[in-house]
């Protein structure tokens, strides 16, 4: 039977993430025939609307207002009901991602609904949906039903066949009027920090360039950086060298910590602890350099080159420049 | 300040998963406080010394997770409340029911849970129970103030930090970076058997049949397949590193 989805939209500096196309190509599976609305919040934001009826949405959602500029629970919640209530879904997708990640179980708390977080696939069709979903942060899998209710899903970055352009649809664009008090408010934004390494986020990277202890101290993520910035990649750590305050807890890839399915993951100076290694070996291509060549990270690395990182990896960069350069 | 600690035991994070009658295996299986509960743990022990009050641990689980419990008061918290009766387990929708209903009868100005469980991570059980008692969250903290009422929360945003505040009683959950867990000292460890652990059941807390029917349903638990270890290259280390690049951009196509 047709289903109406309806999909938050991952939104960062007032750009679309690439994970909405990836839920907008969900929704329209999901649907089955049936209508496909994507919710749109935050501040000077209408125009990120626009052509999303040519990715195969019927209805966008828009709500423009400066208490949407950061991500606000009671805010949003208030904001998206409002779409709810006009589109009366059956499913929703939102991201798994610093908002989507919070706002799944606050719409899954208020609909009574049963939520499947961190989805990396969908199987079946029709009604008879089952998510697929890392669980132990990857060392294992589970496929998951919703039993009754709606759906709720958070939808994991890089993994899902994005929407293509194409469709054709005019899609309509409905601006709802939002007015926010208390208790609408309960949480504010007071400031955001934005840390020095945030250019690329690591759970959207298609490149990550990873350290370990190896790095040896916070200086000797140099080399790294500087081979993440010639390939647009986003710098990632282990535990080992968190622990060690060699770099951020932000930057931790592992089972505690983030966990990442890049198209390339360069591993340098990472030994590969299990905990690590379950937060990094979905990605499509692993490359691994240590010094131990007994290091465990090579059993699950594509390539690996046995050598000391602060003499292969600036000399990986100064390579890449070169092919690069020819292109 | 009355605290309420959100903990659930998990497997130890350097443990292998082995999966058997379509089940992740326990036997043999090394268990902990989930990390993330453990900062949870930690962050409650820490206001209290500050503030006074107290810290109360509340958990679902099996009986197993008694240990667990020990551990944390181990570390400092006054007592603890487990839902140990099966017809309790159910899915992050249940667990959140469960959870309010054993908040409701008591007095709290905050709750503190980890961010996510390590095992099934997926993130929800402790914002759920913030809206079930109608109440204001902050996610993910790597740093928490408190000034009277007045609640400073340093929130993890995908690399990002966002300064959020609020006003008591709130919940909040704990991210890698909110402090390091104390070990418990032997006078705590001796003091913890001695602390009361309650446990509740279904009756106890009046819940109704449709709180605790679950929303989701585990079809299948399998492992991915193995990874196969690829090619350790070979030569001198200037062709190394020509081969990766090659490889990279022409075979794999993954730079460029």
């Amino acid at each position: 039977m047709s289903k109406k989805v309806l999909v938050l939209a991952d939104v960062r500096r007032q750009k679309l993430r690439n994970v909405t196309l990836e839920m907008i190509g969900a929704a329209t599976r999901i649907a089955d025939g049936g209508e496909v609305g994507v919710v749109i919040l935050g501040k000077d934001i209408k125009a990120l609307a626009d052509g999303l009826g040519n990715y195969g949405v019927d209805v966008s959602y828009v709500v423009d207002s400066a208490e949407l500029e950061h991500y606000n629970p009671s805010a949003y919640r208030k904001a998206f009901m409002e779409a709810v209530r006009d589109f009366e879904p059956s499913a929703i997708l939102m991201a798994h991602s610093a908002v989507g990640r919070d706002f799944g179980p606050v719409m899954a708390a208020r609909l009574g609904a049963g939520q499947v977080s961190d989805i990396v696939d969908i199987e079946g069709e029709g009604d008879d949906l089952r998510f697929v979903r890392p669980i132990y942060a990857g060392k294992a899998f589970t496929k998951v039903r919703i039993k009754q209710g709606t759906t709720i899903v958070t939808v994991r970055p890089n993994n899902l066949t994005p929407a293509e352009a194409g469709v054709g649809k005019a899609g309509t664009v409905k601006e709802l009027a939002v007015s926010f008090e208390q208790p609408d408010l309960a949480t504010m934004v007071r400031e955001i920090v934005e840390k020095a390494n945030t250019g690329v986020d690591l759970t959207e990277a298609k490149v990550i360039v990873s350290g370990g202890r190896g790095v040896k101290d916070a200086s000797g993520f140099e080399p790294l950086k500087e081979l993440a910035d010639l390939l647009g990649a986003a710098v990632g750590a282990s535990r080992g060298a968190c622990d060690a305050g060699y770099c951020d807890y932000s930057l931790q890839i592992g089972q505690t910590g983030k966990v990442v399915t890049p198209d390339l993951y360069i591993a340098c100076g990472i030994s590969g602890a299990i905990q690590h290694l379950a937060g990094m070996s979905s990605s499509k291509v692993i490359v691994a350099i240590n010094k131990d060549p007994e290091a465990p990270i090579f059993q699950v690395a594509d390539y690996g080159i046995v050598g000391d990182l602060f003499e292969v990896v600036p000399m990986l960069t100064s390579e890449f420049k070169n092919v690069l350069a020819d292109r | 300040m009355d605290i309420l600690v959100l903990l659930k035991q998990t497997f130890d994070t350097e443990e292998r998963i082995t999966v058997e009658n379509g089940k992740v295996k326990e036997d043999g299986v090394r268990f902990v406080i989930n990390p993330y509960d453990e900062y949870a743990v930690e962050e409650a022990i820490r206001l209290k010394e500050e503030h006074d009050g107290t810290v109360t641990i509340l958990s679902i689980g099996p009986s197993r997770t008694e240990e667990a419990i020990r551990t944390a008061l181990a570390m400092g918290a006054d007592e603890a409340v487990l839902a140990d009766d099966e017809s309790l387990f159910g899915d992050e929708y249940t667990a959140a029911k469960v959870l309010a209903a054993m908040v409701k009868v008591r007095n709290y100005d905050l709750i503190i849970g980890g961010n996510q469980a390590v095992d099934d991570g997926s993130g929800q059980v402790a914002v759920r129970l913030a809206e079930e008692l109608g109440i204001p969250h902050i996610s993910t903290l790597t740093k928490l103030e408190i000034n009277g009422t007045e609640v400073v929360g340093h929130r993890d945003a995908e690399g990002d930090v966002e300064v959020v505040t609020a006003t008591l009683p709130v919940l909040v959950t704990a991210q890698q970076g909110l402090n390091e867990p104390r070990y418990p000292s032997l006078i705590g460890i001796r003091k913890a058997g001695k602390k009361p652990l309650t446990h509740v059941t279904a009756a106890d807390l009046r819940l109704s049949p449709e709180d605790l029917t679950a929303r989701t349903e585990i079809v299948e638990t399998y492992l991915p397949k193995p990874k196969e270890a690829g090619r350790i290259l070979q030569g001198e280390m200037n062709d190394q590193v020509k081969e990766l690049v090659h490889s990279l951009t022409n075979v794999e196509k993954v730079v460029g």
